[in-house]
C-alpha cells in the first residue's frame, strides 16, 4: 500500500509526535507514505469568501503535485484534510474557479486526486480487525475519549469521513487497540478553534466543556487528529496538574496506535504537553505501556 | 368523405396568437373539406351545436376540431359527434393550443403556419378513420382492500355497505393500524380506541367483508374489472376457526418478548393477542421466540388450550380471489430515528418518538396512561417535544412536511399538562401548520391557556447527563441559545411509506414518488386513482395525512369502486393495437416493448396477441413490429404517412 503523503506544517513544528508515531506504525502495518516532493502550507483554513480564489492557490498546487505522483493523497491533520478535500471539491465542481486557479499556478488540475485521512486507510484498507491482530501491547481497559472536533467530519458532503452527528470511526479504532472508548456528548462540539487566542474565560469555555464532559464520563486520555484541538484541550487544563486536580492528557490517535504496536517514548515524542501523558499511562497501570513513562 | 373543420379561438388562448382568418382562408381550397368554420369557445353549448348542425345539414362524415389537447376535450367533442349520429371515432382533435399557440406565443406567424399544418394532418387522419365501437369488458363486482388501518377499514365498509363483497387483507394479525395505538385524537381529544373499536368490530362481523389478517398479497394479475389475486395467509400456529380467544395460552406461555404493538415499551408472550380489543381476537405464535420452534420443547399452550386450537404444524395458506377493483391503503412507518444521531434516540432511553408517547399516554398502554419515562418509571417534570425530525429537512431527511406532527405535538403537550399539572412541556418548532377545522384553535389553547412553552427554533443536540436529558436549542424569536435539562424528549419523526410498499407497488404495477408514496393519477382532479385503471389509493400510502383526511380519501376511493361496480360491463376504447394474423410470425418484439403487459405470444399458434383491455394504444408495438403485422386502429401506417405528407 503506497500513498502520497502530505504532512503539513504543524507536523513539522508543534506536532512532531503525530508524524513520528504515524510513520513508525506505517512500517509495521505495511503502509508506505511517500512524502510529496513539493508541498506547501495548505492555508490552514478553507476560505469562506466566495469571490476570493487566492487562498485556493496553495492547496491546489499541492493537489496538482500529488496528481503527478499518481497516487491517493493521505494526510493526518484534520485541518489539512479539511482544506485539501474542500479545495478538491471546489476544483471539481466550480469550473470558473478551476480555470482561474489553474491558470495562475500554471498547472492542469481538475480534481483527479483522492484525498484521504489516515483513519480511512486504517478503517478501509487495513481494517480494524487486521489492525487488532497487529497489536502487541494492547491498551487494555484504558478509558479513552475520542474527540472529533469539526474539521474531520464537516461539511459531510465534502469532507465527511463518517456520520457527522454520530461518528464511530475513532471509537472503532480505539477498540482495535484494546482501549475502552468513552462515549460523551461533546465529542463533535467545537473546541473554540482560534478564538482561544482572545484573552479571557469565554474563549476557553468551549474546550473546557469538552474536557469536563470527557472527564465526567471517566476518560483518562483524550485522542484527536487535529493539532489545534490538541493544543486547545490541553491548554484549557493549564495549571490543573499543579493544583492537584484530575487532568487528562490529550494525545494524537496515532500516538496510542504506536504505543499499542510496541513503540516507546522516542517514537511517541510527547513534547510540550501541559498535562504530561506519560504520568497518566503510568498511573492507570496499562499493561503494555511501561515504556511510556 | 366530407370533412368539417371547426377552429376554436379558446378566447385569446389560440385566437390571440394564431391568425385564424388566415387559417380559414388557407383551408378553403383544401381537398374534400365539406365545411370550415371558427367559434370563440367551441366547447360551449352553442359551439357544440355548431358542430351538430353542420353534421346534419352538410352531411359531414368526418370532423376535425382544432382546439386544445385531446386529453382535455376529445371526449366532449366525440359525444357531440355521436349526438349528431356520426360515429364518434370519426372525430379527431387538432391540438393547436398546448402544442402551438401556448409555446409559440412570441412568434404568431410561425404559429399560424404550424396550426395550419396540424389541422391538415388531422384531416388526413380522419379521412382514413374507421367507424369503431367501444369494447365491452365484464366486471367482477368484488373488491380487494389492502391494508386494515382506518383508511382501509373505511373503504371496505363503504363498499361492503353498498352490497358488494370485499376482501380486506392486513399484514398484521389485527386491524386498526396505527390508530389502534393512539391514545386520544386531535382536535377533539376523543379516545382513539373508543371511535375505532366500533368500526373494527363492524368490519370483523360484516357479512360482505372477508377479513384476511396476518396475510399478505402474494401475487396479482389481470386488469380493471378482472384482477386475479393470490393472498398468502401466514401461519399463526393457532387454528382461528376453533380458537375462542380465551387467552389461556397467553397466560401460561413461559416466553416473554418485546411487544411490537407497545413499541417495545412492554413485554408480551410468544403466543399473544396484540391488545385486548384486537379484531379478530385471536392469538398468533411468534415462531422466532417460541420455545417449541427455537428449542423443540415446551408446548405448554398446546396442553392448556381447552379447544385444541394450537397447531404447530400449520402452514401458510394460499387463497385465490377474483376481484374487479383494488384499494391500496397500506399506511405509514416512522422515519428511522437512528439516522438522526444528534438526538440520541436509541442511546438515551428517555428519548422517544411520538407513537411511543401515545402508548405511554394510553389507558391500555404499558403505564396504564400515566406519563412515566421509560428508563426509571419516574414522572417527568420537564418534557421537550421536537418537531420536524426528518421532515422538511432536505439535507438529512425528507423535504416534505409530515403534516400531522404540529397537531399531535400540541395534543401531546396538552395531554401531558393535563396529567402532570406541575410539569413543563416545551415545544421546539419551525412554524406551526394547523390548517384544518378547529386545528388552529386547538394549538392556541396549548400556547395560551395550558402553559405549553413554544420555542421557535431547532435543536442541535440531545444527550443524557446525570439522569437528565440535556437539550441544546435556540429560540430564534428572542435570539437566545436555550439549554434545557429535561426528563424526557419526544421526537416528532417524519412519516415515511410503510415498509414493503415499494415492492407491493411493483406487484400492482402502480407508480410511486421518489420517497415511495403512491402516485395519484392527478394531484388535484384524480387524487384517489392510480394511473392503473381499477386500482385506487387511500390514506398515508399516498402522502402523510391525519385521520379525517384518511377517512375522506377512503370514502372517495370507495365511491370510485362503486361507480365501477355500477354496471356489470365496462367500456374500453377500441383504438388499440390489432395483429394481422396472416403476416405475424411470432417474433415477440412487441411483447418486449409493451409497457402495459398487453402483448403476449400464443405459443401454440406462434402468433402475437393483444389483450385489448390492457392496451393503452401507445403505438410502441406498431413501431417495433418488423413485418408490419401490428397496427393500431385508426392510427395505421398509411394514416401516419399521409399525415406526414400533409405537413411537409
Amino acid at each position: 500500500m503506497v500513498y502520497s503523503y502530505f504532512p503539513g506544517c504543524t507536523l513539522r513544528a508543534k506536532a512532531k509526535g503525530f508524524e513520528s508515531s504515524t510513520l513508525a506504525s506505517c512500517e509495521v502495518l505495511g503502509v508506505c507514505l511517500e512524502e510529496l516532493e513539493e508541498w506547501q502550507c495548505c492555508g490552514a483554513t478553507f476560505p469562506l469568501q466566495i469571490d476570493n480564489s487566492f487562498p485556493l492557490v496553495s492547496p491546489t498546487r499541492t493537489l496538482a503535485s500529488a496528481k503527478k505522483a499518481g497516487r491517493e493523497l493521505v494526510t493526518l491533520c484534520s485541518a489539512c484534510l479539511n482544506v485539501l478535500k474542500r479545495t478538491n471539491h471546489v476544483i471539481r465542481e466550480d469550473l470558473d474557479k478551476r480555470e482561474k486557479v489553474c491558470a495562475f499556478i500554471e498547472e492542469d488540475y481538475s480534481g483527479e486526486v483522492e484525498v484521504l485521512h489516515f483513519l480511512e486507510i486504517l478503517r478501509d484498507e487495513i481494517g480494524f480487525e487486521a489492525l487488532a491482530r497487529k497489536v502487541v501491547a494492547p491498551l487494555s481497559g484504558l478509558p479513552v475519549a475520542a474527540y472529533y472536533g469539526c474539521l474531520l467530519l464537516r461539511p459531510p458532503e465534502e469532507v465527511g469521513i463518517d456520520d457527522p452527528e454520530a461518528p464511530k470511526v475513532l471509537e472503532d479504532f480505539l477498540l482495535a487497540l484494546g482501549c475502552d472508548p468513552v462515549d460523551y456528548p461533546y465529542k463533535t462540539e467545537c473546541c473554540g478553534s482560534y478564538v482561544v487566542l482572545q484573552p479571557g474565560e469565554p474563549a476557553m469555555s468551549p474546550s473546557r466543556l469538552v474536557v469536563e464532559s470527557a472527564k465526567s464520563r471517566g476518560a483518562k486520555v483524550i485522542v484527536t487528529s487535529c493539532p489545534l484541538c490538541q493544543f486547545n484541550l490541553d491548554y484549557a487544563q493549564s495549571g490543573s496538574v499543579e493544583r492537584g486536580e484530575n487532568a487528562v492528557p490529550v494525545v494524537y490517535f496515532t500516538q496510542l496506535l504506536a504505543a499499542a504496536l510496541g513503540f516507546g517514548e522516542e517514537i511517541l515524542q510527547f513534547d510540550g504537553h501541559i498535562v504530561p501523558p506519560g504520568l497518566i499511562f503510568q498511573s492507570v497501570g496499562v499493561g503494555g505501556c511501561g515504556g511510556l513513562t | 368523405m366530407k370533412i368539417g373543420v371547426f377552429i376554436c379561438h379558446c378566447g385569446l388562448n389560440i385566437g390571440g396568437v394564431v391568425d385564424i382568418p388566415k387559417v380559414l382562408e388557407a383551408l378553403s381550397g383544401y381537398d374534400s373539406l365539406g365545411h370550415v368554420t371558427d367559434y370563440r369557445y367551441m366547447c360551449s353549448d352553442p359551439g357544440q351545436q355548431l358542430i351538430k348542425d353542420a353534421i346534419r345539414d352538410k352531411g359531414l362524415t368526418g370532423v376535425v376540431v382544432a382546439a386544445c389537447s385531446p386529453a382535455m376535450h376529445e371526449s366532449t367533442f366525440r359525444r357531440t359527434t355521436e349526438a349528431a349520429s356520426l360515429n364518434p371515432f370519426r372525430c379527431e382533435m387538432a391540438n393547436i393550443r398546448e402544442q402551438c399557440s401556448w409555446p409559440h406565443r412570441g412568434e404568431p406567424e410561425k404559429a399560424t403556419q404550424k396550426a395550419l399544418e396540424i389541422i391538415k394532418a388531422s384531416v388526413e387522419k380522419v379521412r382514413k378513420n374507421q367507424e369503431l365501437s367501444p369494447l365491452s369488458i365484464p366486471v367482477t363486482r368484488q373488491a380487494l382492500v389492502i391494508g386494515g388501518g382506518i383508511a382501509g377499514m373505511q373503504a371496505a365498509l363503504d363498499i361492503a355497505d353498498a352490497g358488494y363483497n370485499v376482501a380486506l387483507v392486513e399484514r398484521l394479525p389485527y386491524i386498526g393500524g396505527h390508530m389502534a395505538q393512539l391514545s386520544e385524537t386531535f382536535p377533539t381529544l376523543d379516545c382513539s380506541q373508543c371511535i375505532l373499536t366500533p368500526k373494527s368490530s363492524e368490519v370483523g362481523s360484516h357479512p360482505n367483508i372477508d377479513l384476511f389478517t396476518n396475510s399478505e398479497i402474494h401475487a396479482i394479475s389481470g386488469y380493471v374489472g378482472n384482477f386475479d389475486v393470490v393472498i398468502r395467509r401466514k401461519a399463526a400456529y393457532v387454528n382461528w376457526d376453533v380458537c375462542n380467544g380465551c387467552g389461556l395460552c397467553m397466560e401460561k406461555c413461559p416466553v416473554k418478548t418485546d411487544s411490537d404493538f407497545e413499541l417495545r415499551l412492554a413485554k408480551t408472550k410468544a403466543v399473544s393477542i396484540a391488545f385486548p380489543q384486537a379484531v379478530p381476537n385471536r392469538p398468533v405464535i411468534n415462531s422466532e421466540v417460541c420455545r417449541h420452534f427455537t428449542q423443540g420443547k415446551c408446548g405448554v399452550c398446546e396442553k392448556v388450550c381447552p379447544v385444541g386450537a394450537i397447531n404447530f404444524r400449520q402452514e401458510d395458506a394460499i387463497i385465490d380471489r377474483k376481484v374487479g377493483a383494488v384499494v391500496v391503503a397500506t399506511g405509514y412507518d416512522l422515519h428511522p430515528k437512528t439516522r438522526v444521531g444528534e438526538y440520541g434516540y436509541g442511546v438515551a432511553k428517555d428519548v422517544i418518538d411520538g407513537l411511543e408517547f401515545e402508548r405511554l399516554n394510553s389507558a391500555s398502554g404499558p403505564t396504564q396512561g400515566e406519563i412515566r419515562r421509560p428508563s426509571d418509571g419516574k414522572i417527568p417534570k420537564e418534557v421537550v417535544f421536537i418537531q420536524c425530525v426528518g421532515s422538511r429537512d432536505q439535507e438529512n431527511g425528507y423535504p416534505y412536511c409530515s403534516k400531522i406532527c404540529c397537531m399531535y405535538t400540541a395534543k401531546h403537550a396538552r395531554l401531558y399538562k393535563h396529567k402532570v399539572p406541575d410539569g413543563q412541556p416545551y415545544v421546539f418548532y419551525m412554524d406551526i401548520r394547523a390548517g384544518g377545522k378547529g386545528y388552529e384553535e386547538f394549538v392556541q389553547r396549548a400556547t395560551e391557556e395550558e402553559g405549553v412553552l413554544y420555542l421557535r427554533g431547532r435543536v442541535s443536540r440531545v444527550f443524557e447527563e446525570d439522569g437528565k436529558i440535556v437539550v441544546f436549542g435556540v429560540d430564534t424569536l428572542s435570539n437566545k441559545k436555550v439549554e434545557i435539562h429535561a426528563d424526557m424528549v419526544v421526537l416528532a419523526t417524519a412519516i415515511v411509506p410503510a415498509h414493503g410498499q415499494t415492492e407491493l407497488a411493483r406487484l400492482l404495477k402502480i407508480s410511486t414518488d421518489e420517497w415511495g408514496f403512491l402516485s395519484e393519477a392527478h394531484p388535484k382532479l384524480r387524487p384517489v386513482e392510480s394511473l392503473t385503471r381499477g386500482i385506487y389509493i387511500a390514506g398515508c400510502a399516498q402522502a402523510p395525512k391525519d385521520i379525517p383526511d384518511s377517512v375522506t380519501q377512503a370514502g372517495s376511493a370507495a365511491a370510485k369502486v362503486l361507480a365501477l361496480f355500477s354496471s356489470d360491463t365496462l367500456s374500453h376504447t377500441p383504438e388499440v393495437a390489432v395483429v394481422d394474423e396472416e403476416i405475424c410470425r411470432g417474433c415477440g418484439l412487441c411483447v418486449e416493448v409493451c409497457a402495459y403487459d398487453a402483448r403476449t405470444l400464443d405459443m401454440r399458434r406462434n402468433l402475437a396477441v393483444v389483450n385489448e383491455v390492457l392496451c393503452e394504444g401507445c403505438g410502441a408495438c406498431q413501431v417495433a413490429c418488423p413485418s408490419g403485422a401490428t397496427c393500431q386502429r385508426n392510427m395505421d401506417t398509411a394514416q401516419v404517412m399521409s399525415m406526414i405528407d400533409a405537413v411537409i
